[in-house]
């Protein structure tokens, strides 16, 4: 399969998403999931597309699409974990968790794993303040966080 | 001299009747409701400090330097998002104030550079300004952490923050290390440009301003209009020039001289160099904006191709040779006068130009008609908008637009026929724009797929891609849907109209054939969607009328015109704001110079030349007998020079060869002349066959006046010395002398006290007056003395408004086997016309070269690739360029653009022309289309001629 091919099946399912989506009020959130849902990330190509379908500026979907950290220019690997960098986190010691997190790992903030197990990124505030640290795991949220619970999840994403 | 003041009042005007007062810092100030409190302050002069506000656009309340503290009220509101309300009581300057704007301040700064002393904005930065205003005197943060300005940290690692200048577009540069994130520019481009090119990405600290999805601006879908650089409070957008110059000290008002929009800018100069013109937020045509080519593209005034001395040769293969003005005139004068002698009265003649004011077009028809005693003058409108005069004169007795650009502010739906406002109109585009957005809805019959039809939040309610050169077939079709349906306006009609006139015109256009059923099996308009149109803009509310030339270069341009106004006149859309018939006119003096007595047949003010009367009043000024018979158009003049027996021409900024249709036969009549005066900035294509060349000056070296597409009489200020050491009025009154006529205007403004003694619709117009008003739409007299915005309020000018039958009748041009296409043509955002000037400029990275635009099934068919070289035939020629490939035209339409002297489009158009006014017939050509391997024999003869056609011997020692 050449590099072609792939383009315009990245077009087509691009197209498709918008087509489910587009009777929506406020259409372009919604696509925007849908296709980070299908590619694991929004291929620059899709913002060419989504502004085209929707009459808007290539700019104003950048904007967007920038705007929310959610939304990745690149894939992730297959797992995702997101540490909480809040205050009320780190005032239970989440930075220290933080480090073990990156050092068992061996990633910094928004890399990926070599062998693409898994991608660290810090977010701010999951809405567990009163449970802190807390962490997420491909949409799972964990609290009070302890260091066996981090080796748990750690295997888990080495596995 | 010193700059123009111009007051930012922070916040958009309200257009509120009704009347707010409050006070502000201990002062009653009553302001329109709507107002935002940073408003009315400064309406009482009353500066808040800001830095996010600016008056082009909206409030936003982000720079929180604003803040405003209110009694009886929590926090400290912005004043620029908060309105007024009666009996407010607000403090501006408090203590608690001060010190939040001065913290928010220090914030600013601690991620801005302080190099002041060096920046291209020093003295004209607000940034600036404010940090004066609010006393900052220290800023602890330090420069160690994070931040977007140094490229390295002390330690030399790479900072990811910073990025570097953008400097992909030509003339201004983007330079985020200065940026503070106001989104003034992203803003401007949305809500003053409506191109949407800019967003603010990312968030937080690392909100970016963005052209496209992280581009460089010139990749980017900016159109380079210059709105950004102007909203630009810091140095983050800065025009090129004003770093390679500096700051202006003084600047004067003007008006653009490229398109009928006739944008008011400052010139804003240092001494007598240029250093950027700025759209006038006063103007009252453009409101303070502008596009790439008024804002940016002067350069050509100063370009190296500019000749600067007459100059005159025997025969047209010798080379050029420089002569002092002097010489020139006396050469020119004594030519003509023995080819008169020689051939007869009539043997001579002169074209006057759109591009020179209305005081030099005046001149030049004076002239021809009062010094060669003959009618020969004929003008430019001729190929463009001769139609409009002719149409519009028949129906409702003005050759002219019937509105203002503001109106456009009040209308509900826009029918835009054969323009292409966002590339040909730019400005008055993004006004339409502007209300569109606003929910005005939309309806274009264009055979292109024009960017209007859909273009970020803008969207076309109906689309009719007809077939080119069934313009009125289309039209009768409205307008049959219109009177079926019952959809016309009977109370407008019976009061405004001649009823029994309209019973004739209704029963016309009711017939059968002429319903869109009928119609669509030749104009390819679908039915339903040419009835949608149809109700949607006899139904939809105010409902305007926008044309081009898409109408008038049409061999029944005239007709369509007629048609057009028979649609306003039955919908009742003619007489106030937000309705009409609006001619949107190509050269930035078009009107002027159709007004100024241009054509064979007609003194200035379109009165006919055998009107006794007019003549008698023009006879009596100037002191002679004139001829009571209309005297020969351009064609004419060109026909009659085959035949030898016109021999003399005066041609005053105006590119013949290249802009009139059939070029073949154009440069055969100039080559049979014995005297061809070229009054140019450059070697045009048409000095190519001129034994005497007169260098012309720009719009920036003289003074005058531009009468735009809305009739509104624009001053023109001098801001420079001509180069060439004369205006072109200067020129033309010395070449009057020579040939003996007694001419004494020291200053452009005793000329048009001459056209307004002797022209009923400019009475009231003198340059005192100019410089009172700012400008005025004519009628200007005794009947209208403040001008007329909108015309036709209370009844037509000719008295009751006249329907006229509209029968289609088929172009001679058809396609067939040889010529299966049908050719139309158009023009490109950055480039102007012929290009004589904009080919001069840095516009020529948007658009090198003339494309040939087919649709993708047209272009396999022949096994054409986008970007191959294609030859392009018709009957009349043939020339190559290079194909783009786009579903833009439909199926057997093909599309250019004629920039570009070695595309030589006008050799492919033939010798049709509108059956009233000869406005030739450019949008529809039947051609062919071929591969081809590069230019075709006639383009490199010609390149060869022009080669040597622009030899210069005997350079003149230190000019002047």
């Amino acid at each position: 399969m050449n590099v072609r091919v792939v383009a315009v099946d990245e077009a087509t399912r691009i197209s498709s998403i918008i087509e489910d989506c587009r009777h929506l009020e406020g259409p372009m959130l919604p696509i925007l999931h849908k296709v980070q849902e299908a590619f694991g990330y929004i291929p620059e190509a899709a913002k060419q597309i989504i502004a085209q379908a929707l009459n808007l500026s290539r700019a104003e979907v950048h904007g967007v699409v920038t705007f929310y950290h959610d939304f990745r220019d690149h894939p992730a690997g297959r797992h995702c974990l997101k540490l909480c960098r809040a205050e009320a986190c780190q005032s239970m010691g989440g930075d220290a968790l933080a480090e073990q997190v990156k050092a068992k790992l061996g990633l910094d903030w928004h890399e990926t794993a070599a062998d693409g197990s898994v991608t660290l990124e810090p977010v701010f505030c999951l809405g567990l303040c009163a449970q802190a640290p807390a962490a997420m795991l491909d949409g799972e949220l964990y609290a009070r966080l302890h260091e066996d619970c981090l080796n748990d999840i750690v295997a888990e994403v080495r596995a | 001299m010193p700059l123009v003041p111009e007051i930012d009042y922070g916040t958009p005007a309200s257009r509120s009747d009704k009347m707010v007062t409050l006070t502000i810092d201990g002062r009653a100030i009553t302001v329109p409701e709507g107002t935002s409190i940073m408003r009315a302050s400064m309406e009482a002069g009353i500066q808040v400090p800001k830095l996010c506000a600016t008056d082009m656009v909206d409030a936003f309340g982000s720079c929180r330097l604003c803040l405003i503290e209110v009694e009886g009220r929590n926090g400290t509101p912005a004043s620029c998002t908060t309105p007024v309300a009666p009996g407010l009581v607000v403090h501006t300057q408090t203590e608690r104030l001060k010190q939040i704007r001065k913290g928010v301040m220090e914030l600013y700064i601690s991620d801005h550079p302080l190099d002041c002393l060096t920046c291209a904005a020093n003295g004209d930065c607000e940034l600036q300004d404010m940090a004066g205003a609010v006393g900052l005197r220290d800023v602890r943060y330090g420069y160690e952490g994070d931040n977007h300005v140094k490229a390295r940290s002390a330690t030399g690692t790479i900072n990811a923050q910073w990025m570097p200048k953008d400097e992909s577009n030509p003339y201004f540069t983007y330079d985020p290390s200065k940026c503070i994130v106001c989104s003034r520019c992203v803003r401007a481009c949305e809500e003053v440009q409506g191109t949407f090119a800019l967003t603010i990405e990312g968030r937080g600290f690392d909100s970016r301003v963005s052209p496209g999805a992280h581009e460089a601006f010139l990749e980017s879908e900016c159109v380079s209009c210059g709105a950004c650089v102007q909203a630009c409070p810091t140095a983050t957008l800065t025009e090129k020039s004003v770093i390679a110059i500096g700051q202006p000290e003084h600047s004067v008002v003007t008006t653009c001289a490229y398109c009928g929009v006739g944008c008011s800018f400052k010139a804003e100069m240092r001494g007598e160099e240029l250093v950027r013109m700025v759209p006038w937020k006063d103007g009252q045509a453009n409101r303070g904006h502008s596009c790439v080519k008024g804002r940016f593209a002067y350069g050509y005034a100063s370009h190296k191709d500019r000749i600067l001395n007459p100059m005159i040769r025997e025969k047209i293969s010798d080379p050029w040779r420089e002569v002092t003005w002097e010489e020139a005139f006396a050469h020119v004068a004594s030519e003509f006068r023995r080819i008169q002698y020689q051939y007869g009265r009539e043997s001579i003649g002169g074209i006057t130009s759109s591009r020179c004011t209305n005081e030099e077009t005046y001149l030049v028809q004076k002239l021809i008609r009062a010094g060669f005693g003959n009618n020969n003058v004929d003008t430019c409108a001729r190929v463009c908008h001769s139609p409009t005069g002719y149409g519009l004169g028949q129906a409702f007795g003005t050759s002219a637009g019937t509105q203002n650009f503001d109106s456009v502010e009040h209308s509900d739906v826009v029918l835009v026929i054969g323009a292409n406002p966002t590339d040909g109109h730019p400005v008055f585009g993004s006004r339409l724009k502007k209300r569109l957005r606003q929910g005005a809805k939309l309806i274009v019959i264009d055979p292109r797929r024009i960017d209007l039809v859909r273009t970020p939040h803008v969207e076309a309610a109906f689309h009719l891609p007809l077939k080119p050169g069934t313009n009125v077939a289309v039209l009768t079709a409205l307008a049959h849907v219109i009177v079926t349906e019952g959809l016309f306006d009977e109370a407008f009609i019976r009061t405004r109209c001649d009823w029994s006139e309209f019973e004739d015109w209704a029963a016309f256009v009711a017939e059968p054939q002429h319903s869109p059923e009928e119609t669509e099996k030749f104009t390819g308009v679908p039915a339903e969607d040419l009835r949608g149109a149809a109700r949607l803009y006899a139904k939809g509310g105010n409902g305007a009328i926008y044309y081009g030339l898409g109408v008038t270069e049409h061999s029944q341009g005239s007709t369509t015109v007629m048609a057009i106004a028979n649609l306003a006149m039955a919908t009742g859309n003619i007489g106030r704001p937000g309705v009409g018939v609006n001619p949107l006119r190509g050269q930035n003096n078009v009107q002027g110079s159709c007004d100024m007595g241009s054509f064979p047949h007609e003194l200035p003010g379109y009165r006919h030349i055998s009107d006794d009367a007019t003549r008698e009043t023009f006879e009596k000024l100037w002191g002679v007998t004139l001829n009571n018979e209309p005297g020969l158009r351009i064609p004419n003049m060109l026909d009659a020079a085959v035949d030898g027996t016109f021999k003399g021409i005066y041609i005053q900024g105006e590119d013949i060869l290249q802009s009139d249709p059939d070029t073949k036969h154009v440069s055969a009549g100039l080559a049979a002349m014995e005297c061809v005066v070229v009054h140019d900035l450059f070697l045009n294509e048409t000095a190519n066959y001129a034994h005497v060349f007169l260098p012309g000056s720009t719009f920036l070296e003289k003074d005058g006046t531009f009468t735009n597409a809305e009739r509104r009489i624009n001053r023109v200020r001098k801001v420079m010395t001509p180069k060439n050491g004369y205006a072109d009025w200067e020129v033309t009154q010395k070449l009057a002398q020579a040939m003996g006529l007694a001419w004494a205007y020291t200053h452009p403004s005793q000329i048009m006290d001459e056209i307004a003694a002797t022209t009923p619709s400019f009475a009231g117009v003198s340059y005192a007056y100019l410089e009172e008003k700012g400008s005025v739409q004519w009628p200007c007299n005794e009947k209208f003395p403040n001008g007329s915005p909108i015309m036709h309020v209370d009844g037509f000018v000719r008295g009751k408004g006249k329907f006229i039958r509209t029968e289609y009748v088929a172009t001679d041009e058809r396609t067939g086997p040889r010529f299966p296409l049908l050719l139309t043509t158009g023009r490109i955002l950055s480039q102007y016309n012929v290009g004589a000037q904009t080919r001069r400029t840095e516009n020529v990275v948007w658009h090198e070269e003339d494309r040939l635009e087919l649709h993708p099934h047209d272009a396999e068919q022949r096994g054409i690739k986008d970007g191959d070289w294609v030859k392009l035939a018709s009957r009349a020629g043939e020339t190559t360029l290079r194909a783009l490939i786009t579903d833009r035209v439909a199926p057997g339409v093909v599309y250019t653009t004629f920039h570009h002297p070695n595309t030589q489009a006008n050799v492919i158009t033939t010798d049709f022309s509108d059956w009233a006014t000869n406005c030739p017939e450019y949008k529809v050509t039947a051609v062919q289309i071929s591969p081809s391997n590069g230019p075709t024999d006639w383009q490199e003869d010609y390149e060869e001629l022009s080669r040597r056609s622009r030899r210069i011997v005997g350079k003149l020692e230190a000019a002047e």
